[in-house]
């Protein structure tokens, strides 16, 4: 396949799965801020930060939900908001139209001018709709994905960039936590903590499936945290991601008959998060985990594009 | 007055509409209108649009189609493709005397300087056999009807002529749509076109490519108008659509960087102009260009389709002769017919038309898409006289013909079936056989009376008809 081609279905996938993650970080802040409790407002600009918008709005600066909509939602020049990557996905399906199939490209471009019939107001109104919609527009994209893609090469680089973006949205999400800056108590109790905590299960739709795995004894940080990046049957976690990459990426190897340094360093991430015991990346520091692992994440996103020649 | 296809003079349905009549008489028009914004959503969905950029508004914007088919009975088919083949074989003669000895200009039939100082003319392309000596593959010729029985040909497309992706997606939606119309009436299939594209493609690869050679098609890129077509062809044939970054020449041969590293190219269908393809040989300022593909072109190591320099042949002061190049080459007599053509480089030519414009249809050598002409009836004096001083001023520039009275097909207006002008543009192969499906692109000018078809002026278009009979 065509170098440009891999590299335009690599970004398409991550352009894609961006969108959906902005959409569940502005629901997870929406949660956070309606909670009761102290007033405390900070919740906004951990989302800016987590997002990597944060100098878009001055230090000292309160961030309201207005800011959020206008940069995260709207804002064309700002390249995580929901209107560019949707928009980028679009462009880098349209550039390989031949690389996508008939569903594919609907799914893609049915009714992509339709943010820009949003104003502010109209956007803050419709808020809680246009995010559902963005998050059915991937999942709707992911279908014709799942039943109609040819398993070739290029569906390879489509699941590796998609499982990249989602495993830095995990670990972005978990950051947030970190950025509120409230302590990290070792019982999540009644009151803020305990909410935002569980803001970032709904956020990625995992409450129930924490449920499941650790029975009805409660939420407890390390467990959330063990869930989100430990846990190899929730596809939302790092190490699923982490699997995900790592077997398309020794599919991608067999198939050039190459392997080089970027399967190396899936490779090495896979195992170390295999590794981990339970509670032990939290004890160590959760934050330090998340940055190390963010910049795993990035090296291995540089090294995909050099071994197949589109860095 | 204009020859309505739908109805003989006597004003009763033809043969081949019969279908369509009962059709439309069932549904009603406004039932049909209801389908056709349905049409609409499918179109602009799948992404069939032309992209216009700059001006303003949406940048991906839709042909207005027509649900309405516009219909050639059996025997009227079999007379185009003959005249069709006739004049594709001609031009690719033409193309090859004209770089080698010139034996037409020899025999006093073209005048030399309309060949040699003209700039479509590609002196580079002197003594070069291209393989199959083909130079023009897909040759798109386009065809008005002027009475029951006359079809004349408007002018010739040479170098990469568009639309042929329209003519499968209108057949596609048609048939999605409106099933039960294709079980009562039986109408030549033209889907084998995108196969027929690729056997001619590979049919004129390079000696040294091998049995299976690798055809890639070369757009200039997405904001490109034609764009989706481009991936449509490519996708059909299976091929590689490819941009100018994607390719590069070493040692005269060509090759597409791919995930594996490099691959070589053994036949290109470039969608990009002669001037752009290659920035040593042709315009160094072009960002669009292959380094040295011409070179890898002109060593044999790759095969560009349309050859460049291929424009000489659709060239409209050289329009006039295809008839005497029909009978100079093939010895046969045209089927097709001109159009009447005055020269405004000749002095009688010039004066005549100078007396006559206000009744003629005056156009630039070198214009296209419909922009730089003058319809001398719907024209007002002060464009007229406008008109006239360029003519003055840079004559060989100029030619001129009669307001043809064009043939009107239906459509569905707002009141109902009513009657539009059409042309029509079939798209003939030609590798080391010719090949041609019985179709291709009708154009429709949607608004009443207008004679104006081109999609960058309003026009729109329908499926077309080759009935089985």
């Amino acid at each position: 396949m065509l170098s440009r081609t891999a590299e335009n279905i690599f970004w398409m996938a991550r352009y894609i799965e961006r969108a959906e993650s902005t959409a569940r970080l502005i629901q997870m802040g929406q949660r956070m801020t309606i909670l009761p409790g102290p007033i405390h407002r900070e919740e906004w600009r951990s989302v800016l930060q987590v997002s990597g918008s944060d100098g878009l709005v001055e230090v000292g600066r309160v961030v309201d939900e207005e800011d959020i909509v206008r940069l995260l939602v709207l804002d064309e020049a700002n390249p995580s908001s929901i209107r560019s990557c949707l928009g980028r996905a679009r462009a880098n399906g349209r550039a390989v139209r031949t690389a996508l199939t008939q569903d594919m490209w609907e799914a893609l471009n049915d009714d992509w001018r339709r943010l820009e019939a949003y104003d502010l107001s109209r956007a803050r109104r419709d808020l809680p709709e246009l995010l559902d919609w963005v998050k059915t527009r991937a999942s709707t994209f992911r279908g014709t994905v799942e039943t109609g893609q040819l398993r070739n090469d290029g569906h390879d680089f489509l699941r590796i960039g998609g499982a990249i973006e989602r495993a830095e949205m995990t670990l972005r999400l978990l950051d947030v936590k970190y950025y509120v800056l409230l302590p990290e108590t070792a019982v999540v109790g009644g009151g803020r903590d305990h909410y935002q905590w569980t803001s970032v299960l709904h956020a990625l739709t995992a409450a129930r499936a924490y449920h499941h795995v650790y029975g009805g004894a409660g939420y407890t940080p390390w467990q959330i945290a063990d869930l989100l990046i430990l846990n190899p049957q929730f596809p939302r976690s790092v190490a699923f991601c982490f699997g995900q990459i790592s077997w398309h990426l020794d599919r991608l190897a067999q198939a050039h008959d190459r392997r080089g340094a970027a399967h190396e360093t899936a490779a090495a991430m896979l195992a170390e998060l295999r590794g981990r015991e339970r509670g032990e990346i939290f004890e160590e520091g959760l934050h330090e985990f998340v940055a190390h692992a963010l910049i795993v994440t990035n090296r291995l996103s540089r090294e995909i594009a050099q071994a197949y020649h589109f860095a | 007055m204009s020859f309505f296809e739908m109805t003989d003079a006597a004003g009763h349905v033809r043969p081949c509409y019969a279908g369509v009549q009962q059709w439309v008489e069932a549904v009603g028009v406004e039932g049909l209108r209801a389908r056709l914004k349905e049409a609409e959503t499918i179109f602009r969905r799948i992404g069939i649009t032309f992209a216009v950029y700059g001006e303003g508004g949406d940048p991906e914007r839709l042909i207005p189609f027509d649900l309405l088919p516009r219909i050639f009975s059996g025997a009227e088919w079999r007379l185009l493709d003959r005249g069709i083949r006739q004049r594709a074989q001609a031009l690719n003669a033409f193309l090859y005397d004209v770089y080698h000895r010139g034996e037409i200009i020899k025999a006093g039939i073209v005048p030399a300087d309309l060949v040699y100082r003209n700039r479509a003319f590609e002196p580079e392309m002197i003594g070069f056999e291209p393989p199959g000596r083909v130079y023009s593959h897909i040759v798109g010729i386009d065809i008005v009807r002027t009475d029951e029985g006359r079809f004349q040909v408007l002018e010739d497309n040479c170098r990469t002529p568009s639309g042929v992706s329209y003519m499968l997606e209108n057949r596609e939606i048609m048939q999605r749509m409106f099933p039960e119309l294709f079980g009562s009436t039986r109408v030549a299939p033209v889907d084998s076109y995108p196969g027929d594209l690729l056997s001619t493609l590979k049919e004129v690869a390079p000696a040294g490519a091998g049995s299976d050679p690798t055809v890639v098609v070369l757009t200039p890129g997405a904001f490109n108008s034609a764009y989706y077509e481009h991936s449509f062809l490519a996708d059909l044939m299976g091929v590689e659509l490819v941009e100018p970054m994607d390719l590069y020449v070493d040692d005269n041969r060509v090759w597409m960087k791919t995930t594996r590293g490099p691959r070589r190219v053994d036949v290109i269908y470039r969608r990009i102009d002669d001037e752009y393809i290659d920035p040593l040989t042709f315009r160094p300022d072009s960002l669009l260009g292959v380094p040295g593909l011409f070179g890898a072109y002109r060593a044999g190591g790759v095969t560009l389709c349309s050859a460049p320099g291929a424009g000489i042949a659709d060239d409209k002061a050289i329009y006039l002769f295809v008839p005497e190049m029909i009978r100079f080459y093939l010895s046969e007599t045209p089927i097709l017919d001109n159009v009447p053509t005055w020269r405004c480089a000749l002095p009688d030519e010039r004066a005549h038309v100078l007396d006559h414009l206000h009744e003629l249809v005056a156009k630039e050598v070198h214009g296209s898409g419909g922009y730089g002409m003058l319809i001398g009836p719907q024209a007002t004096r002060a464009e007229i006289a406008a008109y006239a001083e360029r003519i003055r001023t840079n004559p060989a520039d100029f030619i001129a013909q009669p307001t043809l009275a064009l043939s009107t097909a239906p459509i569905l207006g707002e009141a109902g079936v009513a009657p539009r002008h059409v042309d029509f543009r079939p798209y003939c192969l030609v590798g080391k056989q010719m090949r041609l499906v019985p179709g291709g692109l009708t154009r429709v000018a949607l608004t009443e009376g207008s004679l104006v078809v081109n999609s960058s002026q309003g026009g729109g278009v329908k499926d077309t008809w080759v009935l089985d009979d």
